[in-house]
């Protein structure tokens, strides 16, 4: 039962990343837009977190550190392919490999310090009960967080009415431009709030699942992120189901590994991401299920006045 | 704000200016970055920039690591003028150098003139069978070859490391994950003694010069011409929509392999797990700072391999983190993509509403 409850947990700690940068990008690619860039929006996230907890002591202004630089970073994307009109596949690259290089550059002084573990969730009693007390109410708040973030995402694209501006805007942008609606400036918040959440994923490495900053340690998350979207069929409540795959994926290997099972850990390592394009393909095999949901505007150029 | 009207026609100076412009500003950047942390920008430019083409060593340094970025950037531009995304290449090129390598391992006390041209061909089929895999997946079920080809990197890279712990292993390394040395008939000649600048800078060359040919003169640059502008024009020309993503695929697979197996039999010499660098990545800047020209793509492919050298240089004299060549490179090409838009569009101001 320990074991279950320890791979539980190391499953849910594993994911929560992974729910928060693909909530953010989901609520982007509904606008149509493709941001390819969240690796490098969350290792800037990861290492601003990490350097203003560090310097601060205070987690909370880490994190808010993290939402205003990857936010600000992705506003940067933002400005190039909605004002600019850069091609958004390139744009997104650019934002990665400059998110990287520049979080190494900046992190430099900082790695290899470990900082105090992040603080638990803790309701004196409900901790308490057993097993479902373990289970449910023995967490770092921002994976209560992470799932409010998502069940908000689901009321806004489908309750209110910005939230259904936002997925017209990503059907057809050029009637919702006749009707009225500020294409750009839509996007562009969607753009930012997709970077904001990246950053506090990526805060949570830095801070929760390993309180340290290690270069590069976002390693590919970002990607997965991108097709856990597509995982979901662009539909919020799924992207916790799509994380929790694969976060469980990720956290089952290594006790197999631990197991002793014998084969070669780099082969074991290959999962997530065979997993991640067997899912794709299962997906785009069913084109109904596609087309429903799908923005139809993914990564075209929005050009008024043209 | 301010309006973008497209312009008629491209100004066909765009071609030298859109560069420059994108590499002025990056520079600027990193001179006003060095200024923040604290180190000379005059010397730390003149460090990365200028130093290493002051010495044999840095100039042959440069033709070594400009080489893998020509070649796979040289065949990533036929599937971006396409609009097909190979993000992959990366991983072409680690199974190129995988393949290839194994080649020249399977034969490894005998020597033979053949040993190489097999490794070679044996690489650029590894390469196109990666490459094969999101192809055949965008075809067949338009699954999103982005995510697939970057996905196969990650599997590329792993599997390269499992085998060079494993069966590839030098059976007299001591356990090190590392393979034999190739002996003389798989590693390739020098051009310049005493350096480690090989052959594969020609062939790099060639390949630019092959590549003009064909865009330029050849039915096949007409069809990478049309599919650009638009899948119906491609379809009227008599190909089918999925002809270009196959074509796009087998070739940058076939580059990238290509690069993966000079690499190992050019300046690394064996199989070890650290041989992809990058080079797929930066590649597609190149293949964007070059404009998708196979010249421009020779002479882009020199600079970021000057970015390489003297990020490496500016690590050592002046305690930067290598990092700094990803900002410099990250920079440009957002700059690059910046430019674009002032050439394709007039850009015209006007009140707010």
């Amino acid at each position: 039962m320990d074991l279950f409850i320890a791979i539980f947990q190391g499953i849910i700690v594993a994911s929560t990343p992974l729910v928060l940068a693909a909530v953010g990008e989901l609520v982007v690619e509904k606008s149509g837009v493709l941001n390819l860039g969240v690796e490098g929006m969350m290792i800037i996230g990861a290492v601003t977190s990490f350097i203003v907890t560090y310097e601060t002591g205070s987690h909370f202004l880490g994190l808010i550190a993290a939402v205003i630089s990857a936010g600000l970073i992705a506003s940067l994307f933002g400005l190039l392919t909605q004002y600019l009109l850069s091609n958004q596949v390139a744009t997104g690259l650019a934002l990665t490999l400059f998110g990287l290089g520049l979080a190494s550059l900046i992190g430099q002084t900082y790695s290899g310090i470990s900082l105090n573990a992040f603080p638990v969730f803790d309701v004196y009693l409900l901790t308490e009960i057993p097993i479902i007390g373990s289970l449910l109410f023995n967490f770092d708040y921002l994976i209560y967080l992470s799932i409010i973030i998502v069940v908000s995402v689901y009321y806004f694209l489908n309750k209110t009415k910005l939230g259904l501006v936002l997925t017209a805007i990503g059907d057809s942008h050029d009637s919702a431009h006749s009707l009225g609606y500020s294409v750009k400036m839509v996007r562009s918040l969607a753009i930012i709030f997709g970077g904001s959440c990246a950053g506090l994923g990526g805060a949570y490495l830095s801070l929760v699942q390993t309180p340290m900053w290690v270069e590069n340690m976002t390693a590919g998350r970002g990607w997965i992120a991108l097709a856990i979207v597509v995982f979901a069929v662009w539909r919020p409540l799924w992207v916790l189901v799509g994380a929790y795959i694969f976060g469980g994926i990720t956290i089952i290997q290594l006790h197999v590994q631990a197991v002793g099972v014998n084969i070669g850990a780099q082969y074991m390592s290959m999962m997530p991401y065979l997993v991640t394009i067997i899912v794709l393909v299962f997906i785009s095999m069913n084109k109904n299920r596609l087309a429903v949901n799908a923005p139809n505007c993914l990564n075209k150029l929005f050009t008024s006045d043209l | 704000m301010f309006t973008l009207q497209k312009k008629d026609t491209i100004d066909q100076s765009s071609l030298y200016t859109v560069p420059l412009i994108a590499i002025g500003c990056s520079l600027i950047f990193v001179f006003i970055l060095f200024l923040l942390i604290g180190k000379n920008p005059f010397l730390a430019i003149f460090i990365i920039f200028i130093e290493p083409l002051l010495s044999v060593f840095g100039l042959s340094e440069l033709i070594v690591k400009a080489t893998p970025l020509i070649i796979i950037a040289l065949g990533l531009s036929i599937g971006f003028r396409a609009g097909v995304w190979n993000i992959g290449a990366e991983g072409q090129f680690t199974i190129g150098a995988l393949f290839g390598g194994a080649a020249i391992l399977a034969f490894y006390p005998t020597s033979g003139i053949w040993i190489l041209p097999l490794s070679f061909f044996i690489a650029i089929g590894g390469g196109i069978l990666w490459g094969m895999i999101p192809a055949f997946f965008k075809a067949r079920f338009n699954t999103n070859e982005i995510l697939v080809s970057l996905m196969l990197t990650y599997v590329a890279i792993l599997f390269l490391s499992g085998m060079v712990y494993g069966p590839l292993k030098n059976p007299e390394g001591f356990n090190f994950p590392e393979s034999r040395l190739f002996h003389d008939s798989g590693t390739l000649p020098i051009i310049f003694p005493g350096t480690r600048a090989h052959i594969g800078f020609l062939i790099a060359l060639f390949l630019a010069g092959l590549m003009h040919y064909l865009l330029k003169r050849h039915k096949f640059g007409f069809h990478v011409k049309v599919s650009g502008e638009s899948t119906r024009a491609l379809v009227f020309s008599g190909r089918t929509a999925n002809y270009m993503v196959y074509l796009s695929f087998i070739i940058s697979g076939a580059f990238a392999g290509l690069a993966g197996v000079i690499e190992v039999s050019g300046p690394v010499g064996q199989l070890v797990p650290a041989i992809p660098v990058g080079y797929g990545f930066t590649a597609i800047i190149v293949a964007f700072l070059g404009r998708l020209n196979p010249f421009g793509i020779f002479f882009a492919g020199l600079l970021l391999a000057l970015t390489y050298i003297g990020g490496e240089a500016a690590q050592i004299r002046l305690g930067l983190p290598n990092a700094i060549t990803g900002v410099f490179q990250g920079v440009l090409l957002f700059s690059l993509l910046a430019a674009e838009a002032f050439t394709k569009y007039e850009v015209s101001l006007k009140k707010m509403r």
